[in-house]
């Protein structure tokens, strides 16, 4: 990797011609962060609509071997834009102008920094959906969104971002325009590089434009809300109804911790004495609704539910659905830092790894809250902490790494919806084993020869540790 | 200056930066992270400035000049915030601390004074402005430089704002306000008018309706002699020292006139008016005193809803009318249901909401001098918005607001159809009173 020099921010500027070259101090510190960890000082920061002068970028990067970090609206929670070698940060953020809805063809084609929650209401509006709902969807941009794969609460029926792109145009590490896929479902010619990219987090290429598919928007939705005296009981619930043959939109949970949380921050009237809370979401067509709210309700009180609520209208379903919201807010009033884990396991393992976090949390004598996907195993235990507090980040990095020991030896993974990055790397070996890694470092190799596409994500370097204090 | 890093971090607040765990919400609300479109001019970007400069990253404090002095101020971003950051507080002891340091040119040191020190807070200078302003109006010179072009070459595009300059009082108008207005029919409350240096410079006649207004729904209207300035503007500006000294004149002037409530007509007054409380939080003496002016400070639309509305208010059937919410009405004293309240008991209106109604119009107390381009950018934005509505007049609920939009009406060529009102004004030509 080299330095930057004044000779490159000038054959930079050169090639730059539709958009901002951004050097100033204040510019530089305003792209060194994103929702996770750390200060990382770009060089220069690219600011411009045009595929053809990226493409020139990345060929200028490629010969001079500068890092080059794409960027979307920087909402990750992984570091996956923060610019850790330095080097130029590309803020996709501006190519906002494609947004197009094919209805016939169920797709959307979008540029990189179109907000997602745009593209939700664009498909609304012709009576489609775009499922995956990070709950960043009004800040995150579709390009950060593929980079990184998220997910969302609807994951559990609908599936997560890569579900739904099938069609890219890329600027490969040596700064070549490709595209993959197209505009069909069906597309077997071939590696299917789309999905390669999807996820990636930015390590392969950079996204300049994707191909959506679209599902027709269901016609109703139910709630439903749950109260446990116990975790374990909150945990057969969900597996009994998803093996009733009901398959909810959404089911997310809440642990004791963050009902506490949640009614300190603002009293919604939650029971504070529960062990457990559970939020399904139903949808589909009216007539089969009603049936299936009424089996999920039975279900929970067959295994001993203490309290059920169905709202009655949109009004008391948002309320409900408020509570879940707030979980993340009012926990990071209790102690200034919040890391947040989105460790997954398979369904069924759900009850154990709550116990398994209850063990972490009394172990490291941290405060650890539990919430999230519980429906498709994707919890995000919280760790609320005080970064300027060395001793307590030190039982907190112990108590991070026991978690994804734990979700692995459960057979689940490290990272569901937010992405290896930079914290989580140490741990790749542990989930995927020497050779598993090894292969993923050959592709990265073969696509990126001079590792100049995001440098210092995903793959450990020698001797990396997570280090939080 | 020399200063250890933890004088530094009590003097910009870092503590309160903190909080912000960087998600980025409030991105889409930031009115210049739009229009300038880079993470450095938003609530963010600032906030990390903050804290670099806390974690001794920043040396050079200069870095941070542009970007705080760029900002609105809206506060949009506090309401967007989902952990509460106060970026407020952030902002205002962030700007402090570089004013403390800034080497300001003389001229600009000495303007800066006037203004602050000897203008705003002087209600016989502001009355001569007002008084000023007639004989501008009236003299025909108003007219000559509107003709002639000559407004066109002033600095800084003052012209501009020549063309939107309230019809002015004459001084023997001016002196008819009464200090003392009984209430029409039975009392309700008792309340205090906060008449502000602006208002009562360039809006004596919204301030006169104001207080008639208050009579009509029940309310006993009180006129403090002593009261002065709010002090937003300094404190806007990182003056807070003069900030404090005029909160403290107030909170004398209006404690011992023992009303209900203290009412302003003006959302940037009223938010300064309303934070008292926690200006002088630090000051023991005052503490408590500030903590009860702000406690009783209320804008007049909520004074005009608790006393139960204004009868018999009417305009002609379908009258199109939408609203520019003051920001720091909206975000800061978090009133907002009122004035829609108050409209929508006018029979015969038709109300219609426009697109990012919560977004700031750019004017921001003095930003649209002092930032012109920047804040022109912000109001043409928002003139697309207003336009989309098709509405024949735009409310407001703040002074800056109210020139604002009858600015972006002028840019628009649109003065022969649509009008710019505050909301007072559009009220009392409802009941009949002019």
């Amino acid at each position: 990797m080299k330095m930057m020099t004044s000779n490159h921010i000038d054959e930079i500027k050169k090639i730059v011609k539709s958009g901002r070259v951004l050097t100033d101090e204040s510019d530089r510190f305003s792209y060194s962060f994103d929702g996770s960890f750390g200060t990382f000082l770009p060089d220069a920061v690219i600011q411009t609509k045009s595929t053809e002068e990226l493409a020139q970028l990345v060929k200028l990067a490629n010969r001079e071997q500068i890092p080059v970090y794409p960027r979307g609206q920087s909402t990750s929670l992984s570091g996956g834009p923060l610019p850790v070698k330095g080097g130029m940060v590309f803020d996709l953020s501006v190519m906002d102008d494609l947004l197009e809805i094919h209805g016939e063809d169920l797709v959307a084609v979008v540029s990189p920094g179109i907000l997602t929650a745009n593209i939700h209401k664009a498909a609304e509006q012709k009576g489609l959906m775009y499922p995956p709902d990070p709950s960043s969807s009004h800040v995150s941009t579709i390009g950060g969104n593929m980079a990184e794969n998220s997910g969302g609460p609807r994951g559990l029926k609908y599936g997560v971002t890569k579900d739904y792109v099938i069609g890219l145009e890329v600027i490969t590490p040596e700064g070549e325009i490709i595209k993959t896929g197209g505009s069909t479902v069906k597309n077997v010619t071939g590696y299917d590089l789309t999905k390669l990219i999807v996820g990636s987090e930015g390590t392969l290429g950079i996204i300049t434009k994707a191909v959506l598919r679209l599902i027709p928007k269901p016609q109703g939705s139910e709630t439903i809300m749950a109260v446990f005296n116990s975790l374990i009981d909150a945990g057969s619930a969900i597996s009994k109804i998803l093996s009733s043959g009901i398959l909810p939109s959404k089911m997310e949970l809440m642990d004791k911790a963050s009902i506490a949380a949640v009614e300190n921050y603002e009293p919604l009237g939650l029971p504070l004495n529960a062990e457990a809370i559970i939020l399904i979401e139903l949808d589909g067509h009216p007539l089969a609704l009603k049936d299936e709210v009424k089996q999920a309700a039975d279900l929970c009180d067959s295994v001993g539910a203490r309290e059920i609520r169905i709202p009655q209208n949109a009004e008391e379903r948002a309320e409900i659905w408020k509570a879940r919201k707030l979980v993340s807010p009012a926990i990071a009033r209790i102690k200034p830092t919040k890391i947040s884990e989105d460790a997954t396991v398979p369904r069924s393992k759900i009850p154990q790894m709550c116990m398994r976090l209850q063990e972490i949390r009394d172990k490291y004598d941290v405060h650890l809250v539990v919430f999230g996907h519980a429906g498709d195993g994707n919890l995000h235990p919280n760790i609320i902490c005080d970064k300027s507090d060395k001793e307590e980040m030190r039982r907190v990095e112990q108590a991070v790494a026991e978690i994804f020991t734990a979700a692995i030896e459960l057979g689940g993974t490290l990272s569901g919806e937010h992405g290896i990055g930079l914290m989580k790397a140490p741990f790749m070996e542990m989930e995927l084993g020497a050779i598993g890694l090894d292969m993923m470092k050959r592709i990265k190799e073969s696509w990126d020869p001079n590792n100049i596409m995001n440098p210092g994500k995903i793959f450990p370097e020698p001797g990396q540790k997570l280090e939080l204090s | 200056m020399k200063q250890s890093l933890e004088q530094l971090r009590e003097e910009f607040r870092y503590e309160k930066t903190n909080s912000c765990v960087q998600c980025g919400y409030c991105l889409p609300v930031c009115p210049t992270y739009i229009t300038m479109g880079k993470e450095t001019h938003s609530p963010r970007g600032r906030i990390n400035l903050v804290k670099m400069v806390g974690e001794g990253k920043i040396t050079d404090l200069s870095v941070l000049e542009e970007p705080l002095d760029l900002c609105l101020g809206c506060r949009a971003c506090e309401t967007a915030c989902p952990t509460g950051v106060e970026y407020g507080s952030i902002l205002e002891a962030a700007r402090a601390a570089l004013v403390r340091r800034k080497k300001f040119s003389a001229p600009v040191r000495l303007l800066r004074k006037a203004m602050f020190q000897k203008v705003f807070p002087n209600r016989k200078i502001m009355k001569f402005t007002g008084n000023a302003f007639w004989l501008y109006e009236k003299s025909g010179l108003q007219k000559a430089g509107r003709t002639s072009g000559a407004m066109k070459r002033l600095p800084n595009h003052l012209g501009d704002f020549e063309a939107i300059m309230p019809q002015a009082v004459s001084p023997a108008e001016r002196k008819k306000t009464p200090n003392r207005v009984k209430a029409k029919g039975e009392k309700k409350y008792t309340v205090a008018f906060f008449t502000g240096c602006i208002m009562d410079a360039m809006f004596q006649r919204i301030n006169r309706l104001s207080v008639q207004l208050l009579a009509e729904a029940g309310c006993e209207v009180i006129v403090v002699p002593k009261q002065t300035c709010c002090g937003a503007l300094h404190s806007h500006s990182g003056e807070m020292e003069e900030t404090k000294r005029l909160a403290k004149q107030n909170i004398t002037a209006f404690e011992q006139a023992g009303v209900d409530f203290i009412v302003n007509n003006a959302g940037g007054c009223g938010a300064m008016l309303y934070e008292y409380g926690h200006l002088l939080e630090d000051d023991k003496e005052w503490a408590d005193r500030a903590a009860a002016f702000s406690a009783k400070s209320r804008d007049i639309s909520q004074v005009l809803v608790s006393c139960g509305g204004l009868s018999n208010l009417h305009t002609y059937p379908g009258e199109l009318v939408t609203y520019q919410r003051s920001c720091h009405m909206t975000n800061v004293q978090k009133v907002t249901s009122e004035p829609l309240d108050l409209l929508n008991s006018v029979s015969g209106i038709r109300f219609i909401e426009m697109e990012q109604a919560d977004m700031c119009c750019g004017s921001a107390g003095i930003y649209n001098i002092i930032n012109y381009d920047a804040s022109m950018d912000i109001l043409d934005r928002k003139m697309k918005d207003t336009k989309a509505t098709g509405a024949s007049v735009i409310i407001t609920t703040n002074p800056g607001c109210l020139l604002q939009m009858k600015l972006g009406i002028e840019r628009e060529k649109l003065s022969e159809s649509v009008r710019a009102m505050h909301l007072i004004e559009y009220l009392a030509e409802a009941a009949g009173i002019s």
